[in-house]
């Protein structure tokens, strides 16, 4: 989700590294990309004028602007900054072992408390809890049976009292129903509401009165936008959150404003969601997405790794033939050499900024059995096929295939998977960022070298000058 | 109440933070000799332009074409930069009117309110003389089918439905079918939340065209996308995504009735020349009205 975010402030720190000195100009050139990155990623804007100036307080200091590697120094800055906003909240509802612990779920319309209410349920009965669901969303068509067909699902008891239609007393019929019947966790699903909806907001506060929850959890889009601030702070204000849910993680939104409700609203995010089936919720870990969206030191060292073996001359030879849409089977094989001399892929996969995405790819993950394999079918073609792939036929597959000790259908992937490339490269050449995410997430399995193709010379451009600022 | 004063109500918690800020800047504008913006309004109006989502994109768009001055104070040459999108875009899509039925498909992510639009729309085209039919194509979600039966109800129009976790294509075609026998127009089609990245999902939606088209040559006439008006930049993605294997026409921006703006939908019709049709300002059958350019422009610029 941050993958677009850390690309982001990743291409900038390498150009401020390659300037080594550090100049005020150069450091206003840096904020200005990361306030754009931040923007685009949906932080509040109120944050990220504070961040901004934090960082450049801190990148101007003298002392950094004389230091020996200054550009470090700003990187550390914003790293600091950035887990300064994220807090150091751990994930999961609040310690303690009430029984029955009670949840009551609140937010917006949509957000995903019907569907969380169910995961939640899930999550706790596999750690060994009984918990019982109760709806008291009399509101919207159908959110009483959906609760059902939910729990139905994951074999958890929902208190459903026939007929009650006022959500105060279904909340308390259920915590009643869960005391007598030995239910440690009571879930509490509630109808969407806004947070201007002042009515609604004092149901909900009746609920809370009604049945005492130890945590209220605020389920929240992580596509929504600057607003996401302002309605948790209401919510947080009038009714008490302990902790936020992100749901719908497994699409694509950069997810800025999340850490925007950590910081101004100073919840921490207890849970995420990450799809419709039952099974799809996980604790928050805050550190593991610092270090996803931070991942700096791995792309530093990446970077001069990177520096240290691609020849220079190749790599502004191969951003050529990218801008003119003339990469070839030959360039492909020279891309995976350099890939190769970088180290073991697996390594080099997660270092890699955008391959984050490519998590559903993950089971067909390259190894170097396959690199291989690869090398050797590219090099039993000849001089002219590899220059245009277009000239494979069957029966040159078919040689090629006996002469590599692979089988057509290799051939018949590789070309397939060199063609998508090809595609995906020539989406990067003109559409920077969106296209590189959408490509990273099709991106055949060999073709960690994409991703990786050097290219230095494009100002800007990242040190893999894929990186395109808009 | 007239459309213009609902939308203004619906709008007029959002405004009020906007306009004051708006005032100020307008002022400040307007005080300099040509109109032109300093570099400090320059940035406020940008920022004001994101804090509504409308995304850095087309926020530089807007202040980009208001900042050398022009004919009018800054109020006026903002609105008609955003009018000047609006209307790009409606004129790439005109609403479809020759076919009957017309079918309808309203599509988008999960939760954005796909579902009570489609019953507000059933109820609201049923009001005006049409006989719509509406379709229960989401039989993945728990109660889905059961949700859109209550609409139906409430709106006293017919609806096809299918088991749940029947094929949605499938349905689809019967509706059509017996859409087309029964009478009705247009036909309203329901579908699955589904994120744009899910491959498969959206694979499902081209075969629902698919199959749309073969029950009625031309279906689907019309594709809504339905956003939610707290959505951020990924509405944009989504916009674009859906737009790719869809086909969508048009927008509708649903949840107006609290504080988000629904600024995203100035950079959908910025970059993707689509309109929004409908907006959606709260939970009753006749939340629901078209989409008043002028009015959304005006009231979010209103001067308190
Ligand atoms: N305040 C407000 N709420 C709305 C509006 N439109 C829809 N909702 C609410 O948003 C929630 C989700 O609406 P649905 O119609 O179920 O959304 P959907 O897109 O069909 O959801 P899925 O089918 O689950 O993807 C419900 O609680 C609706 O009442 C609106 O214009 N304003
Ligand atoms: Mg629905």
């Amino acid at each position: 989700m941050f993958d677009a975010l850390s690309t982001r402030l990743q291409s900038v720190f390498a150009s401020l590294r390659r300037e080594g000195r550090l100049t005020p100009e150069l450091v206003e050139t840096a904020l200005k990309e990361i306030r754009l990155a931040l923007l685009e990623a949906d932080v509040n804007v109120k944050v990220v004028k504070a961040f901004i100036d934090r960082v450049r307080d801190r990148a101007l200091d003298e002392e950094v602007l004389k230091s020996l590697s200054p550009s470090q120094h700003v990187v550390k800055a914003v790293r600091d900054e950035l887990l300064a906003l994220f807090g150091e909240t751990k994930g999961g509802l609040v310690p303690g072992n009430r029984s029955p612990r009670v949840v009551l779920m609140l937010g917006l319309q949509g957000s995903g408390k019907t569907t969380t209410s169910g995961k939640l349920g899930a999550w706790l009965a596999k750690q060994g809890k009984h918990p019982l669901l109760v709806s008291t969303d009399v509101r919207r068509p159908a959110a009483i049976a959906q609760l059902a067909v939910l729990g139905e699902k994951a074999s958890l008891p929902v208190f459903d009292p026939a007929g009650n239609l006022d959500p105060v007393s279904r909340a308390a019929g259920a915590l009643v129903e869960a005391r007598s019947k030995g239910f440690d966790t009571l879930i509490v699903d509630t109808a969407g509401r806004l947070h201007i909806d002042d009515e609604l907001m004092k149901e909900l506060a009746a609920i809370k009165a009604a049945v005492q929850p130890s945590d209220l959890l605020y389920v929240a889009d992580s596509m929504t936008g600057q607003d996401a601030v302002r309605s948790a702070g209401e919510f947080h204000g009038q009714i008490g959150v302990t902790g936020v849910v992100l749901t719908k993680l497994d699409g694509d939104a950069r997810g800025g404003a999340a850490l925007s409700v950590v910081s101004v609203v100073g919840v921490p995010i207890a849970f995420v969601g990450s799809g419709e089936r039952m099974e799809d919720i996980e604790l928050f870990h805050p550190d593991r997405i610092v270090s996803r969206l931070l991942g700096m030191g791995d792309v530093l060292s990446l970077i001069e790794k990177a520096e240290q073996v691609i020849d220079q001359d190749d790599a502004a030879d191969l951003e050529d033939k990218l801008r003119r849409n003339a990469f070839t089977l030959e360039d492909f094989a020279k891309q995976l050499k350099m890939v190769k001399r970088l180290g073991p892929l697996e390594n080099i996969l997660g270092m890699i900024p955008g391959m984050g995405q490519m998590k559903d790819a993950a089971a067909q993950k390259p190894d170097e059995k396959q690199l291989g394999r690869v090398e050797a079918i590219i090099s039993s073609m000849t001089a002219q096929e590899r220059r245009n792939h277009t000239l494979i036929n069957g029966s040159r597959r078919k040689r090629i295939a006996s002469g590599s000790g692979t089988s057509v259908e290799d051939v018949n992937r590789l070309l397939k998977q060199f063609v998508e490339m090809q595609r995906v490269m020539r989406m990067m050449g003109q559409g920077g960022l969106p296209a590189m995410a959408r490509g990273g997430m099709k991106m055949p399995p060999m073709s960690a070298g994409g991703a990786g193709l050097p290219g230095r010379k494009r100002k800007k451009g990242g040190p893999w000058g894929l990186i395109k600022s808009r | 109440m007239g459309l213009f004063d609902r939308l203004k109500q619906g709008l007029s918690r959002t405004t009020q933070t906007l306009v004051s800020r708006f005032g100020d800047l307008v002022r400040r504008a307007d005080d300099a000799a040509d109109g032109a913006l300093d570099t400090d309004t320059a940035e406020s109006l940008e920022e004001m332009l994101i804090a509504a989502d409308v995304g850095v994109a087309a926020s530089r768009v807007v202040v980009d074409a208001v900042r050398h001055g022009g004919a009018g104070g800054l109020r006026d040459r903002v609105k008609r930069e955003l009018l000047r999108m609006f209307e790009v875009a409606a004129a790439a899509h005109p609403p479809v009117t020759g076919p009957s039925p017309r079918v309808v498909l309203v599509v988008g992510v999960n939760g954005v309110g796909k579902t009570t639009t489609l019953g507000k729309l059933a109820a609201t085209l049923k009001a005006s003389g049409h006989a719509p039919m509406v379709c229960a194509a989401d039989t993945f979600r728990a109660a889905a089918v059961e949700q859109l039966e209550i609409w139906a109800h409430r709106a006293g129009v017919e609806i096809v439905r299918a088991a749940h976790g029947a094929d949605p294509a499938s349905v689809v075609f019967d509706a059509i079918t017996s859409g087309r026998a029964k009478g009705c127009d247009p036909i309203l089609v329901d579908t699955a939340g589904r994120l744009h990245t899910r491959v498969n999902l959206m694979h499902e939606l081209e075969k629902m065209r698919r199959v749309a088209g073969r029950a009625m040559a031309g279906a689907p006439h019309e594709v809504l996308l339905v956003l939610d008006a707290t959505v951020g930049q990924n509405g944009l993605v989504q916009a674009r995504e859906f737009l790719g294997v869809a086909g969508v026409t048009g927008i509708v921006l649903t949840k107006l009735d609290g504080t988000a703006k629904g600024g995203i939908a100035v950079a959908i019709a910025h970059d993707l020349k689509l309109p929004i049709r409908y907006v959606g300002i709260g939970e009753g059958i006749d939340d629901l009205i078209p989409f008043d350019p002028a009015a959304y422009v005006d009231a979010l610029f209103e001067a308190a």
